[in-house]
């Protein structure tokens, strides 16, 4: 096992499961062998606001929190939440994303716009992003609530780890009627 | 076995292992998970105190009863239990007693940013402090050893990094053997009169001298000796951070950081060059270093506030930065009430009828943002009616009839009630309006004295809002439906002419209480675009599912709701002057 410590950032909304996805990579890291941290603010986030969320594994991992400008993985949930994340990254890193627009308080007001293009601003600093359209895939895997295992299954495909643990990680925290539509959105995020 | 806890789990864990019989708490963010966690022990006695005071104190009967007790609070928790934790520590324990903070450093979901070892020190009382979920659980229960060891209540200090972090933690099994409580006569060491604390006293100063005596072998405080050009004093998530961004430096890392081990300080600081100390908030550990002679740099490099992050350590000891995107202003996601709250009715009324709202600590805080902005004041749980109460003895007849305070029902039951009993006493002219929405919402939905249920779920007594404002002499109180604007802004008109007090209480839940019965949803509505002149009156309320949606032509814009989000309040339908918004078809 070598001494790098992989980052990855979650960030979203407040109220699109951001929390159970770190969990179940922070599961799936421990099934592997690794040291895991992990770290979030929740509170006044869970009304609608801005949530990130922190995972990184490595043989040893000290701080919970990532350091500014050494995210390796961002594992976007919203596209704006995505992009306003990007400074958090280190040069070269790896963008996958849900293409999804929630709009924020001042743009349901009409009071500022949402920014434009930003699938195209994001894939031009961060080459190697993965821009997706999480509910019309996790619709095809047979719930529209699954996009997030969807983009976790993207995930997994660019990191190195076993699939079962994985597989071992996924059954432990999605609870067992919503299991199999789960297996389908990850198998069909891992083909992208 | 292992598993990944949060520190907050941990410390869960931690007082299941350490044998715990009793818990108690009043939620408040980053704390609450420690009590929501403990109820899954079926061994320990875990509930829900009205406030952090009586927390303690519930705690301190179980502690003087012979068992182990805990108490658990966010930082300005502290603040209402000090009063008992203060003398707590002259009378000292029977079964261990531990009471745990959690700071909020950055204040992610907090009115300030106290640093807590400041009343460890205040209280004269050692505290330790974590630096990861194991430490978490480890420090749990070596704080119950220490605080019978030592006849002595012990803090165990967290902050929103650590018990909102996760990392590994090793399970172990409960410790056995413990004595089995009972009632012990001790008048003198339990009955604080002059007399008796006297005595006390000096035994307090004593205990200190030992536990810093002992602070200086534990293996709570460690030096990790690296590179000796520079040395560094840190406690906490600091130590994380310290070490990921200075890997070779020495480390004294403290785990008990009151009383200070002043002679490991000080054989640290002769084996190394330079000596720095790393922590968050105030230079608690750097005063009382420099004060024993020592040289050490700390506040001039690293701010008194805010939270500590690998890269303002890195600023601090000038390391290169690393390479940083950057991106354009862009607009902000701040929370927002929930679509359906019923609080978002009585603050736009508030703000149509032009009041002065004094407001307190809860979701209903938020009212303050745009667009209701319909709040002026906040400053902590109960302050709303006690400072429209003081408020109104300086302003003139006119202006009196202005002031409003809002308190939610949780907030009015941990000291809120103290401040309307005030009111009623010296009769201010002010409103009341109780928002009782059944749950204490701001912090994750924990039941509370009103609710009708305790933490673990079951039914229990209710208490009945309307009686308790009449019984401690409040003649005018009036139950409204917030979701009717007319009614609301009719009764708080009403009210705000009396030149008495007066309570109206709200009379609906939460749209996240998920108990069945409690919250029903109602029509989905929608916004009827043939309708809809584009006048914005329905934005007025900041509804997160209300949308504007501008039309590409450059005519007027329209309104437009997202079926996935409302949850049918109908109080926008009641803005609409051209009967554009009906129920969804
Ligand atoms: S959690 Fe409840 S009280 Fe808080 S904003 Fe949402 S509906 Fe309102
Ligand atoms: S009825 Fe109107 S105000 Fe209420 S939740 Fe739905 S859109 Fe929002």
């Amino acid at each position: 096992m070598s001494d790098t410590i992989t980052n990855i950032l979650l960030v979203g909304v407040g109220g699109q499961g951001i929390l159970l996805a770190s969990e179940v990579l922070s599961e799936t890291f421990m099934q592997a062998g690794y040291d895991v941290k992990k770290s979030e603010i929740h509170g006044m986030s869970q009304r609608g606001g801005s949530v990130v969320s922190h995972v990184r594994y490595g043989r040893e991992v000290h701080s919970p929190i990532i350091p500014e400008g050494e995210g390796d993985i961002l594992f976007g949930f919203e596209i704006l939440e995505t992009y306003r994340s990007l400074p958090l990254m280190k040069n070269g890193g790896t963008v996958i994303a849900n293409d999804l627009r929630i709009p924020p308080p001042s743009v349901l007001l009409g009071q500022e716009t949402y920014p434009d293009d930003l699938p195209g601003k994001i894939a031009a600093m961060f080459p190697d992003s993965l821009l997706v359209d999480g509910q019309k895939l996790a619709a095809e895997a047979g719930n529209v609530r699954a996009a997030n295992t969807v983009l976790l299954g993207a995930v997994s495909k660019r990191l190195d780890i076993p699939d079962e643990c994985w597989i071992k990680a996924l059954e432990k925290m999605i609870p067992p009627k919503a299991l199999k539509v789960n297996h389908v959105a990850f198998q069909l995020g891992r083909s992208l | 076995m292992k598993e990944i806890l949060s520190g907050n789990e941990a410390i869960a864990r931690g007082a299941f292992e350490a044998g715990v019989k009793v818990a108690s708490a009043y939620p408040g963010t980053p704390s609450t998970e420690i009590l929501e966690t403990i109820v899954n022990y079926k061994e320990i006695d875990a509930s829900w105190a009205s406030n952090e005071k009586v927390a303690v104190e519930v705690a301190i009967g179980a502690s003087f009863g012979g068992g182990r007790a805990i108490a658990c609070m966010k930082h300005v928790g502290v603040n209402v239990a000090a009063d008992p934790l203060f003398t707590l520590s002259y009378t000292g324990v029977g079964g261990g007693f531990v009471l745990v903070v959690a700071d909020d450093p950055e204040m992610h979901s907090s009115q300030n940013e106290q640093d807590s070892r400041n009343y460890a020190k205040f209280a004269k009382v050692p505290m330790l402090e974590p630096s990861d979920s194991q430490e978490c659980k480890e420090f749990t229960r070596i704080a119950f050893e220490l605080s019978e060891q030592f006849d002595t209540p012990v803090m165990l200090r967290s902050c929103t990094r650590i018990s909102h972090g996760k990392s590994i933690v090793e399970l172990a099994e409960p410790v056995a053997g413990l004595p089995t409580p009972k009632l012990v006569k001790n008048p003198s060491k339990l009955v604080m009169l002059p007399g008796n604390a006297k005595i006390r006293h000096p035994f307090v100063e004593e205990r200190l001298v030992k536990l810093a005596e002992y602070g200086a072998t534990a293996t709570l405080n460690r030096i990790e000796m690296r590179d000796t050009e520079i040395g560094i004093i840190t406690a906490g998530v600091s130590y994380q951070y310290v070490r990921e961004v200075l890997p070779t430096a020495s480390v004294l890392k403290l785990g008990m950081v009151h009383p200070l081990p002043m002679a490991l300080i000080k054989e640290f600081a002769a084996k190394v060059k330079k000596l720095y100390v790393v922590e968050e908030l105030d230079p608690f550990i750097e005063e009382q270093v420099k004060a024993a002679g020592i040289a050490v740099i700390g506040k001039e490099i690293i701010s008194r506030c805010g939270e500590l992050t690998p890269g303002r350590l890195r600023k601090a000891f000038n390391l290169p930065d690393a390479s940083q995107t950057t991106v354009e202003k862009l607009p902000g996601r701040p929370p927002n009430m929930c679509p359906g709250c019923p609080h978002r009715g009585v603050f736009y009324s508030l703000s149509q009828l032009k009041a002065y709202v004094t407001g307190d600590i809860g979701c209903y805080t938020l009212g303050f943002m745009p667009p209701l902005n319909a709040m002026d004041t906040c400053v902590c749980m109960g302050a709303s009616i006690s400072s429209a109460s003081g408020m109104v003895r300086v302003l003139s007849p006119e202006e009196k009839k202005k002031v409003v305070a809002v308190i939610g029902d949780s907030t009015f039951l941990h000291t809120g009630i103290n401040s309307l009993m005030e009111m009623a006493y010296n009769q201010s002219p002010a409103t009341v309006v109780l928002l009782d929405n059944r749950i204490t919402a701001m912090t994750g939905r924990q039941d509370n004295p009103a609710s009708g249920w305790t933490l673990s779920g079951g039914e229990t007594n209710a208490v009945d809002l309307v009686q308790l404002c009449k019984a401690v002499g409040i003649r005018h109180v009036r139950v409204v439906d917030p979701l009717n604007l007319e009614e609301t802004r009719a009764a708080l008109n009403e009210e705000m002419e009396r030149p008495e007090p007066s309570v109206i209480i709200t009379n609906r839940p939460c749209v996240l209480v998920k108990r069945e019965g409690v919250f029903k949803k109602g029509l989905l509505l929608s916004i009827d675009q043939d309708h809809c002149t584009g006048c914005k009156a329905c934005l007025k309320i900041g509804c997160p599912a209300i949308e504007w949606q501008p039309a590409p032509d450059g005519k007027k814009g329209k309104a437009y709701i997202d079926p996935l989000l409302c949850n049918g309040c109908d109080v926008c339908r009641q803005l609409c002057k051209f009967n554009a918004i009906g129920s969804a078809k």
